[in-house]
C-alpha cells in the first residue's frame, strides 16, 4: 500500500463517517426545517380540537381562599379573578404555606356562589380532593384544573370559587380522614 | 505504483505455494478472482429473487388466491426488491469493476486487495442472513424493501436479522467504493489522464462516491429502526413522539442516489460497448462525463418525489417536480451522444451490441415514464400502482440487467479466453427482449387503470393483462437458463478468442492476451 493510496483511503473513510453522522443530523434538522416552514403544522392541525367551547359569551371567575382559625396557615389564590368561555379547560393555581413549626394536615372545602353554579363546575384535577399533609414550614403551589359546562345558565355572568382550609390533625392522625373526602 | 507493483512481486514468489480448492477463492486477493466471485454471488442472486418474482407473477395469473397467502406474497415481492438491488445488480457491477477497472487503467490490481477480499467475503454472509429469513418464526421481512416503519418497526425477529443484513451489505459495497476510488485516482497508468479515461471508469468513480456518500446514511436509518425496534428510541414510532414520514425522508436521501448507483455503471458499459460495434469513438466524451457528474449531483435534491403522497406542501412539490425533471436534461444529452455514436458507423450487431441498443430504447421508455411520474399531480394518481412497478422495472431489467448481460457477453472472451456461443447468445437476447417487454408493459395499462402494487388480489378487469404479464414473466425468467449454459460453455472451453476479440474494439485491456493472465500490468503501461 502506498502512501498516496493510504492518504486516500482516511480521506474516504472520513467522508463514511461523517456521512454516517450527517444520517443522524437529519434528525433534529428535519423537525427544524418542519418548524421554520410550518411544513408539519398538517400534524398539530390533526389533532382533535375541542369543538365544545362556548366562544359565544364569557363567565367572570373569581377565586377567593380561607383558612379555618385553628389552622396555622397562610392560604391564597395567585389569581384574583379571569374570564373564560363555558367548555374551555381551565387551570389555576393556589398558594399555601406551614407556618407553624410542625407537620399539618389541611383539607379544602369548596364553596361556590352563586350556589346553582356548583353543577356546572366540573373539576378534573383538585387539591380538594385529598387531605394535604405541609411540613413545618413548607410553601406548596397547588392546581386546580376544571371546565365550566357549556349547559350553564345563560344569565350567570359571574361564579365565585371559595376555598377554605380546616385543620384535619397533624400527621398522626390523618389515616382515618382520608375516606371521608369532601365532593369538590 | 511501485509499491503496489512489489506487492505483486511478493505474489509471484508465492504463487507456487497458492492454495487450492476453496482456500485459493477464500483467501484470494486477485481482482480477477474477486471480480469473477461477485459476478457468480450476483447470478444465484439473480435466480433466487428471479424464482421469487415468478412466484409472484404466478400467483397473478388469476385474482383471487392460489398458490400463497398474502403475508408469503408480501415476503415475496420485499425479498425480490431486497436481493435483486443489494444482491444481484449491486454485487454484479462491483465485480466489473473489479475485472475491468485495473484492467482498464493499467493497473497491476486493485489499490487495497485485501480489504477487496473482505468487501466480497461479507456479501454471501448477508445474502445467507437475507435468505434464512424465510425459515425464521413469522417467516422474512414483510414490509416492503423501502423498510418503512411503522410496519418495519413491528415485525419478528427477521427484521432484525434483515436490518443487519444491510448492514453488511452497506459496509461492503463502502469498502469496494473506496477501493474503486482509490485505484482510479493513485493507480492510473502514466499518461492515461482522468478525462482520457474510458467512460465506465467515470462512470464508476461517480458512483463509487454516490455510495460512500449516502450508504451510511441507510446504515443510520436503519441503525434507527433497529433502535427503535429494541432499544426504547422513538426516532420514528410515532407513539413515543417520532415522526415515521422523517424515515421516508432519511431513507429516500439514501434512496434516489441509490438508483443511480444502479445505473450509472450501465452507461459506462454501453458507452463502451457501443463505440466498439459501431466502430467510431463515443460522441462526445466529455458531455458524457459532466452529464454523468450533473445526474450524481442532482440525485442529492431529488428524494421526495417517491413520497408525493405523504402530504407536501405545494411549493416543495413543485421543487421536488422541477428538479426532478431537470435531471432529464444530462440524460437526454447521454442518449443523444450514444444514439450520435451509432449515426453513420459500420454497426453489427453481435450479443453484446444487441443488449446495448436495446438498453438505450428501453431505458429511455423508462426514463420517460419517470418523467410522468416525476409530475406531482399525475405522481399522487399513480403512487404505488403498477405504473410504478412498470417504470422501475424498465430502468432496473432493460436498464441495468441488460447492461449488465451486455458487458459479460462483451468481456467474457477477455475473461475466459473463449467466445461464447453467439447463436445461443442472440436465443438469449430475442428471448429476454421479447419476454421483458410482455411481462412489463401490459403493467403501465394496469397502473393507469389503479392497479395497487403489493397486492396478491386484484379486481377481475385487470385479469387479462396479468396473465398476459405471467407469460411474459415465464418466458423472460426461463431464457435466463439460455444465459447459464452460454457462460458455462464460454468457461469451459470454446472458439479461442484472439486478443483483440472484436474488431473495433478500443482500450488497454485488448491489448492483453486472452485470457487475461492472472497478474497484468506489473509494469505500467505508457499512455499517449
Amino acid at each position: 500500500m502506498s502512501g498516496g493510496n493510504a492518504k486516500t483511503l482516511s480521506k474516504l473513510v472520513f467522508v463514511t463517517l461523517l456521512m454516517f453522522g450527517f444520517g443522524f443530523a437529519l434528525v433534529p434538522f428535519y423537525y427544524k426545517i418542519c418548524e421554520a416552514t410550518g411544513i408539519n403544522a398538517g400534524a398539530e392541525q390533526s389533532l382533535v380540537s375541542n369543538t365544545q367551547v362556548d366562544t359565544s359569551r364569557w363567565v367572570t371567575l373569581e377565586f377567593d381562599a380561607n383558612t379555618n382559625t385553628s389552622l396555622p396557615w397562610q392560604f391564597k389564590p395567585l389569581q384574583n379573578s379571569i374570564k373564560v368561555h363555558p367548555g374551555q379547560l381551565v387551570q389555576v393555581e393556589y398558594e399555601v404555606v406551614n407556618t407553624s413549626n410542625q407537620p399539618v394536615v389541611g383539607q379544602a372545602v369548596p364553596s361556590y356562589g352563586p350556589a346553582r353554579a356548583a353543577a356546572f363546575f366540573k373539576k378534573i384535577e383538585c387539591f380538594c380532593f385529598t387531605p394535604q399533609t405541609l411540613a413545618a414550614g413548607e410553601r406548596r403551589r397547588m392546581p386546580v384544573l376544571f371546565v365550566l359546562d357549556r349547559t350553564m345558565d345563560r344569565d350567570v355572568h359571574t361564579v365565585t370559587l371559595s376555598y377554605t382550609f380546616f385543620d384535619v390533625g397533624t400527621k398522626a392522625r390523618v389515616s382515618g380522614v382520608q375516606r371521608g373526602v369532601p365532593h369538590g | 505504483m511501485s509499491d503496489a507493483a512489489h506487492v505483486h512481486g511478493h505474489d509471484d514468489h508465492a504463487h507456487h505455494a497458492h492454495p487450492n480448492g476453496i482456500m485459493r477463492w477464500l483467501t484470494t486477493t486477485n481482482h480477477k478472482d474477486i471480480g469473477t466471485m461477485y459476478l457468480w454471488f450476483a447470478l444465484i442472486m439473480l435466480f433466487s429473487a428471479g424464482t421469487m418474482a415468478l412466484l409472484i407473477r404466478a400467483e397473478l395469473f388469476q385474482p383471487g388466491l392460489q398458490l400463497t397467502n398474502p403475508d408469503f406474497f408480501n415476503q415475496l415481492t420485499t425479498m425480490h426488491g431486497l436481493i435483486m438491488i443489494f444482491g444481484a445488480i449491486m454485487p454484479a457491477f462491483t465485480g466489473f469493476a473489479n475485472w475491468q477497472v485495473p484492467l482498464m487503467l493499467g493497473a497491476p490490481d486493485m489499490a487495497f486487495p485485501r480489504m477487496n477480499n473482505w468487501s466480497f467475503w461479507l456479501l454471501p454472509v448477508a445474502g445467507l442472513m437475507l435468505m434464512s429469513s424465510f425459515l425464521l418464526p413469522g417467516g422474512a421481512v414483510a414490509g416492503g424493501w423501502t423498510m418503512y416503519p411503522p410496519l418495519f418497526i413491528q415485525g419478528g425477529i427477521s427484521y432484525d436479522l434483515t436490518i443487519l443484513a444491510v448492514h453488511i451489505m452497506g459496509l461492503s459495497s463502502i469498502m469496494g467504493s473506496i477501493n474503486i476510488i482509490t485505484t482510479i485516482l493513485n493507480m492510473r497508468a502514466p499518461g492515461l489522464t482522468l478525462m482520457k479515461m474510458p467512460l465506465f471508469c467515470w462512470t464508476w468513480l461517480i458512483t463509487a462516491y454516490l455510495l460512500i456518500a449516502t450508504m451510511p446514511v441507510l446504515a443510520g436509518a436503519v441503525t434507527m429502526l433497529l433502535t427503535d425496534r429494541n432499544f426504547g428510541t422513538s426516532f420514528f414510532n410515532a407513539a413515543g413522539g417520532g415522526d415515521p414520514v422523517m424515515f421516508q425522508h432519511i431513507f429516500w436521501f439514501f434512496g434516489h442516489p441509490e438508483v443511480y448507483i444502479l445505473i450509472l455503471p450501465a452507461f459506462g458499459i454501453v458507452s463502451s460497448i457501443i463505440p466498439t460495434f459501431a466502430r467510431k469513438p463515443l460522441f462526445g466524451y466529455a458531455s458524457m462525463v459532466y452529464a454523468t457528474a450533473s445526474i450524481a449531483i442532482l440525485s442529492f435534491i431529488v428524494w421526495a418525489h417517491h413520497m408525493f403522497a405523504v402530504g407536501m406542501p405545494a411549493a416543495a412539490q413543485l421543487f421536488f417536480m422541477f428538479s426532478t425533471m431537470l435531471i432529464a436534461v444530462p440524460t437526454g444529452v447521454k442518449v443523444f451522444n450514444w444514439v450520435a455514436t451509432m449515426w453513420q458507423g459500420s454497426m453489427t450487431f453481435e450479443t453484446p451490441m444487441l443488449f446495448a441498443i436495446a438498453f438505450v430504447c428501453l431505458f429511455t421508455i423508462g426514463g420517460f415514464s419517470g418523467l410522468v411520474l416525476a409530475i406531482a399531480p399525475v405522481d399522487i394518481q399513480l403512487h404505488d400502482t403498477y405504473y410504478v412497478v412498470a417504470h422501475f422495472h424498465y430502468v432496473l431489467v432493460s436498464g441495468a440487467l441488460f447492461s449488465i448481460f451486455a458487458g459479460i457477453y462483451y468481456w467474457l472472451p477477455k475473461w475466459s479466453g473463449h467466445m461464447y456461443d453467439e447463436t445461443l447468445g442472440k436465443w438469449h437476447f430475442w428471448l429476454s427482449v421479447i419476454g421483458m417487454n410482455i411481462v412489463f408493459f401490459p403493467m403501465h395499462f394496469l397502473g393507469l387503470a389503479g392497479m395497487p402494487r403489493r397486492i396478491p388480489d386484484y379486481a377481475l378487469q385487470f385479469t387479462e393483462f396479468n396473465q398476459i404479464a405471467t407469460v411474459g414473466a415465464f418466458i423472460f425468467g426461463f431464457s435466463q437458463l439460455i444465459f447459464l449454459v452460454v457462460v458455462l460453455k464460454a468457461a469451459r472451453g470454446g472458439v479461442k478468442a484472439t486478443d483483440r476479440v472484436w474488431e473495433g474494439a478500443e482500450g488497454l485491456e485488448w491489448t492483453l492476451p486472452s485470457p487475461a493472465p492472472y497478474h497484468t500490468f506489473e509494469t505500467a503501461p505508457v499512455v499517449k
